[in-house]
């Protein structure tokens, strides 16, 4: 994911540093304010740790190997403003002494992995985890998720800044003059690689670190856990049951595909149009005919919202029972994000008025 | 405190070439053999999987270090210029190889750093063992699609597969790889004729703030630490292991050395924090600065500032 010098524009590249820049003034401040003197030492050596431990080679289920970048684990121990610091360091150390990612392209490489990667691991970190105990598995599974998710965001954010450059710049006769493909080949050509191996490296890494951190050095973990309850956690145990039948559910949702006919009252704007699901229709309406026309209010609202995943299979998806078990992945995990969210909100509003508790 | 990070950052000099130089179990050893020797003995199947491991272009670095030291030291053009002017310089050349929209100006700049390494006595198999092999790996895999899926005038196509290949796809490969390696080698040239320390401290001129430079000083001289702990941990694990670890294992034993890893450093950082506190630190950063900037520094940057200001006034 370092992205080298010659694939983004000298402009993406000074764009880049503006974004990043505003970020490492306000990290500097905090991480100076809160630290003091113990500020440049910490940095230097975390920034180290980053640089090592990408070179821990973790075996993968498959057979493969895959390393992880280090900015769930940096950023779950220090907070989001010390590990954006430290994560750039490193990415500096690795671009100006390793040609390890450009030095033009520092910029961009310091924000997709170190400002936003920080950023995303940490608050997903901490919206999972909400307050629960310092050694629940809530905070291993919050871990987990956090890094897989920051090191995706990142690659897509690394995506996207190579997609738009044969957008803005040609030469004369029209050859892209930087990074050649447009986002509809670099975003899943970048994605595909992330959203496996180099994802999995970094959920195995950062969930397995919080848990060894639980088990034998928990004072570790505080920094990032201002909330955390006391006492020993019992919530994994109590709800695995309840986990392990969400899963088998979506596993089970294509299902739906055996299913005849469409749901009763869940017609579309085409199924008033077409005779075979009018009389699908009428048959299931104990033979009552649809009106003729389509209903005026049915047309007239049916564009209003038109849905991301359309039958529960997205557009790229040629297996529907995959389009499906993905539908439900997706539309579950978003649903038990809402939740956290309203929680951790609800949580906090009962901590700033302590009467009404 | 005058020379408090000055000391730091120079010690990274005398330190570095331990690692390679043997002391330190290396990659090789890690995989049950020692550098440039036999196997000891043969390794299990399955734990013959590396599983930390300083990648083949880190540890050439590391020894390089030492050589570098070595080629920085020689009497060449590029060593004998102030490491601001090479830096600033070096700087403005790699912004000029990505602002180019000219393959022939990718190709004369190109051949600038090959004369500029040969002035500096750098032997050109080292360049391309280092840089352009390596570039071309990894940057020519991405461009390969690129002549196939670029739209524009088709100029060839392949026999059997009928794809059509483009003028325009052609052209974009060539600046992708022209310029991935035209500012690698620029840059692996900064790098090889200028001590590292002398890098760092050359940065303030760049506006970069001193407590960076203090921090990039002592980050590259703990990330050997850090290399040389994490090796000697895994060897200590090895060699109380009998028989094969299953993958999951082997997971676990990575997550619990990156934590161990993770409490050693930060036991580090209070470390070397009190030895700073009890050396006079108090906050503030100072760097010896001994560098001097003569007429012909000021002649090689104006020189380099000259390229891209060319190239700026011709593309307008």
């Amino acid at each position: 994911m370092h992205i080298p010098d010659g694939y983004l524009s000298p402009s993406t590249c000074a764009v880049t540093f503006a974004a990043a820049a505003p970020f490492w003034y306000i990290a500097s401040r905090k991480v100076g304010r809160m630290l003091n003197t113990k500020a440049v030492p910490l940095i230097s050596v975390v920034s180290a740790f980053c640089f090592t431990v990408m070179m821990f080679n973790l075996p993968l289920p498959g057979g493969t190997t895959g390393h992880a970048v280090g900015m769930g684990i940096a950023a779950i121990v220090l907070g989001p403003w010390a590990a954006m610091l430290a994560i750039s360091i490193a990415l500096l150390v690795q671009a100006v002494f390793f040609g390890d990612g450009g030095i033009t392209a520092f910029g961009a490489n310091a924000l997709n992995m170190a400002i936003v990667g920080s950023l995303v691991a940490y608050g997903l970190y901490r919206l999972i985890a909400g307050t629960s105990p310092l050694t629940s598995g809530r905070r291993v599974v919050a871990g987990a998720i956090a890094g897989y998710a920051a090191i995706n965001v990142s690659a897509l954010m690394a995506a996207i800044e190579f997609g738009i450059q044969p957008l803005f710049f040609h030469d004369a006769s029209g050859a892209p003059l930087y990074a050649p493909y447009p986002l509809s080949i670099a975003v899943p050509a970048m994605m595909l690689g992330h959203l496996t191996f180099a994802g999995l490296a970094e959920l195995l890494i950062t969930g397995g670190l919080v848990a060894y951190l639980q088990r034998y050095d928990a004072d570790l973990l505080k920094a990032t856990a201002p909330g955390a309850a006391a006492g020993v956690a019992v919530s994994w145990k109590a709800t695995r049951r309840l986990w392990a039948g969400l899963a088998a559910l979506m596993i089970a949702s294509p299902l739906g595909l055996i299913a005849a006919g469409t749901a009763w009252g869940e017609w579309g704007v085409e199924a008033f149009q077409n005779p075979q699901t009018r009389a699908e229709i009428a048959a299931a309406s104990h033979n009552i005919a649809p009106p003729e026309g389509v209903p005026a209010g049915l047309e007239k609202l049916s564009s209003f919202w038109t849905a991301p995943i359309p039958d529960y299979a997205p557009a790229f998806m040629h297996s529907h029972a995959f389009g499906y078990i993905l539908s439900a992945l997706i539309g579950g995990g978003l649903i038990i994000l809402t939740f956290l969210a309203l929680s951790a909100l609800a949580g906090r509003v009962r901590r700033e008025t302590p009467g009404a508790a | 405190m005058e020379g408090e990070k000055g000391t730091a950052a120079d010690a990274n000099a005398r330190n570095t070439p331990l690692w390679p130089a043997g002391h330190l179990p290396l990659e090789g050893e890690m995989a049950g053999r020692p550098e440039g020797g036999a196997p000891l003995q043969k390794p299990h199947r399955k734990t013959n999987r590396r599983l930390f491991r300083a990648p083949s272009h880190l540890l050439h670095a590391l020894t390089h270090a030492m050589e570098a030291e070595d080629l920085a030291g020689r009497d060449g053009l590029l060593q004998s210029l102030d490491p601001r002017a090479k830096l600033a310089g070096t700087l403005l050349l790699i912004i000029a190889a990505t602002m180019l929209h000219s393959l022939i100006g990718l190709g004369l700049l190109f051949a600038l750093a090959v004369v500029l390494a040969l002035a500096s006595h750098i032997p050109l198999t080292r360049l391309m063992k280092q840089v352009w092999l390596g570039v071309l790996a990894f940057t020519g895999v991405i461009a390969l699609p690129s002549p196939f899926l670029v739209p524009g005038k088709v100029v060839a196509a392949l026999p059997v597969l009928h794809w059509t290949i483009t003028e325009q796809g052609l052209r974009s490969a060539g600046f992708l790889i022209g310029r991935a390696e035209t500012a690698a080698s620029f840059a692996a040239l900064l790098v090889l004729t200028t001590s590292w320390p002398h890098v760092m401290k050359a940065m303030r001129s760049l506006g970069v703030p001193v407590a960076v430079v203090a921090v990039l000083g002592m980050t590259h001289r703990y990330i050997f630490v850090l290399m040389t702990t994490a090796a000697q941990m895994m060897e200590a694990r090895r060699a109380r292991q009998l028989g094969p670890l299953s993958p999951a294992d082997q997971r676990r034993l990575i997550a619990s050395s990156a934590g161990v890893l993770l409490g050693k450093t930060l036991a580090m950082a209070g470390d070397v924090h009190m030895a700073m506190i009890a050396r006079g630190y108090r906050g503030e950063v100072r760097l010896i600065d001994d560098f001097r900037f003569r007429a012909r520094d000021g002649v090689a940057l104006f020189l380099a500032a000259l390229v891209p200001a060319t190239i700026f006034w011709m593309q307008r």
